[in-house]
């Protein structure tokens, strides 16, 4: 065997460098490939224009409106956002839906996906889980919202809302809005973590029954952490979802400019209360809304574009972190 | 086939059973360490680039194989037929499997060999349309009474391909470890516990300074040991390999050969192996099988030098296969 390798090694010094011979001319080509090839680079060069175009547009004019107080001082109560006033309630808003919405679709997305990979039997209830969250996948947010509107307006929901003075469930709360978020961010975490399950060979699942596992034993212990960086992706996609929907903020979180809480206790009161969002706020102060403030609306923007691209950065780094750690990647990408 | 040139000097009986008096220490398993005149397996330190030596012939084989010495019987199949859906893949074997011998399956592709292998730890219950008759009974215990986690912890088992998981090496074993009890224990006492199932292995020395590291970062020959620390970690009675050294290089192959040998002092191994000269060298015992019949079973120097069968005869001398 060395004297194999000694033999290569003594070769390699000598490598001529890779030369290309000639192609073929394009000239040659049937047209309907030319006309593909050229669409090809044309659809990718023009997507990155297109990109390239709302980062660099959001950034100038987030730079140009863009004031650290406005981070940090609350907006003016009423409609208009005239004058003072910045937009920190908004900000908490899209934290907490976020929050909220992650908590419940993170535990329900990866369950369901390691029930519909490693159990996934009788098959017509898989057959039915797999339709049913294509059909939440598909629906329009809207419908979500009006969907969660009815059931939180129901009088034996009042405690995820308030009541108004007569006495009737409003409906309209951070809990209702982030439970009708964890829908929408549902899908893309229940893909990405079926996506990566399937992706690990059988061979490792079989290792595990071999040791004397339980199936239950090898998803938590084995499974699951392998496809942490396909989890990381599916997080990122539902997060996006959360935060760009105004949707669902219109209908259930009532889009109060400010944060307002319902009754005293500290974390309830403000979890039951109403508020509204980034989202939202651009809306309002966009030259379509009434907040007649389109500069802060621009700025609420970047913030938002500026979270969005840290997040994708954030995903990135766990992704390959654990390639690091355990030299093992299923490919989540995004 | 150039393997067996490859082959290193197997085993000597004589110098592998000293220990130092704190590896008897660092045991953690009482029974090697209270009775003296058990064979505690050595800790052995490899050296790659030891020059190749002849397999050792027959009558050598047959000393050490007394000196191994054939222990109680651990597994009995009695008429074992698998069938996968209509078409039957083992057609009613009954064999003995005995503590501290090798037992070799060989035959030609689709003989049933692996079937049978992995009836063994009732594996062939994931494939749905599998179905077996007959008994397999463990130490006085039919396997169908027993669960199937605790089944599988008493006869493990090693693949044809690596299948570390992707974590460290610590973990590897130690995920052996760590699921058989409620409460997590914790690393410190598991510590010993891994690192005498890497020595066994022979592995230790090459991963000692990092234990951390990614299993999936080793070579092919050191992750089959690894799977192979993984499965004695929790002491099993029967040790089963499907082909363990079919993806290997030659030296590695040698290396895995070596450890089967020490192993077997207080296992039973049954391997299976497509190589007939692996089989000549490792094997005590060789079952030889075709078209799911087991067609003839004894020592290994009566099976390759005396076969009974014409067919075992054509096969181990290479007419078909």
């Amino acid at each position: 065997m060395s004297t194999f390798a000694s033999s290569f090694t003594l070769e390699q010094s000598e490598a001529p460098r890779p030369t290309r011979g000639r192609g073929s001319s394009m000239r040659s080509w049937r047209l309907l490939d030319r006309l593909i090839f050229i669409a090809a680079w044309g659809a990718g060069l023009g997507l990155c224009l297109i990109t390239g175009a709302i980062v660099v547009y959001m950034g100038v004019r987030g730079f140009q409106y863009l004031r650290p107080e406005l981070l940090v001082t609350r907006p003016q109560e009423g409609a208009s956002q005239e004058g003072a006033g910045g937009f920190l309630d908004p900000l908490i808003g899209t934290a907490v839906l976020t929050a909220i919405g992650l908590a419940i679709a993170l535990p329900l997305g990866v369950c369901s996906a390691a029930w519909i990979v490693e159990y996934g039997r009788p098959s017509w209830l898989a057959r039915m889980v797999e339709s049913a969250i294509e059909i939440v996948a598909g629906t329009p947010d809207i419908v979500i919202a009006i969907f969660g509107l009815a059931i939180f307006e129901l009088s034996f929901m009042g405690v995820f809302s308030s009541k108004s003075p007569s006495g009737v469930v409003i409906g309209r709360s951070f809990i209702a809005a982030g439970a009708m978020m964890s829908l929408i961010a549902l899908p893309p975490l229940y893909a990405a973590t079926r996506d990566g399950l399937q992706a690990v060979p059988a061979h490792i699942r079989e290792a595990a029954f071999a040791l004397g596992k339980t199936r239950i034993a090898t998803i938590r212990r084995v499974l699951i952490p392998s496809v942490r960086s396909n989890i990381a992706t599916g997080v990122t996609l539902g997060v996006s979802r959360i935060v760009g929907d105004t949707a669902i903020v219109l209908l259930l979180l009532a889009e109060t400019s400010r944060n307002e809480s319902a009754g005293s206790v500290p974390l309830l009161g403000f979890l039951r209360g109403t508020g509204s969002t980034l989202t939202s706020f651009v809306y309002d102060n966009s030259p379509a809304g009434e907040g007649k403030s389109a500069d802060k609306a621009y700025a609420a923007a970047f913030v938002l574009l500026l979270f969005i691209l840290a997040l994708n950065w954030a995903v990135g780094r766990v992704s390959r972190a654990q390639a690091r750690s355990s030299g093992f990647d299923v490919g989540g990408r995004l | 086939m150039t393997r067996e040139r490859f082959s290193t000097n197997l085993i000597n009986p004589m110098d592998k059973v000293t220990m130092s008096p704190e590896e008897v220490l660092f045991d953690p398993w009482p029974l090697a360490a209270s009775e003296p005149d058990v064979v505690v397996p050595p800790v052995r330190t490899i050296v790659l680039d030891r020059p190749p030596t002849q397999v050792a012939p027959t009558h050598e084989r047959e000393a050490i194989r007394k000196v191994a010495g054939a222990g109680p019987e651990r597994l009995r199949l009695q008429d074992v037929s698998i069938h996968y859906g209509a078409k039957r893949a083992v057609n009613s074997v009954s064999l003995s499997i005995h503590q501290g011998e090798v037992l070799a399956l060989i035959g030609p592709s689709g003989c049933g060999k692996t079937s049978l292998l992995r009836t063994l730890n009732r594996l062939t219950e994931l494939t749905p349309s599998a179905a077996r008759s007959g008994s397999i009974v463990l130490d006085g215990q039919d396997v169908h009474t027993l669960q199937d986690t605790t089944l599988r912890a008493r006869v493990a088992m090693v693949f044809q391909q690596p299948n570390p998981f992707p974590m460290s090496i610590f973990d590897n074993v130690a995920f052996a470890l760590r699921e058989q009890s409620r409460k997590r224990p914790r690393r410190r006492e598991l510590e010993p516990l891994v690192t005498c199932a890497l020595r066994r292995a022979g592995l230790y020395d090459e991963v000692a300074e990092d234990l951390d590291r990614p299993a999936l970062r080793l070579s092919g020959g050191q992750q089959q040991r690894l799977c192979i620390a993984r499965a004695i970690a929790m002491r099993p009675e029967v040790l089963l390999m499907d082909e363990p050294c079919s993806a290997l290089d030659p030296i590695s192959t040698s290396v895995i050969e070596e450890l089967i040998h020490e192993l077997r002092r207080d296992l039973a191994v049954v391997i299976v192996t497509h190589n007939l000269a692996q089989a000549q060298r490792v094997a005590d015992k060789v079952a030889f099988m075709y078209l799911g019949d087991l067609i003839e079973y004894g020592t290994a120097a009566q099976v390759f030098e005396e076969p009974r069968a014409e067919r075992t005869r054509d096969y181990v001398r290479g007419a078909f296969g």
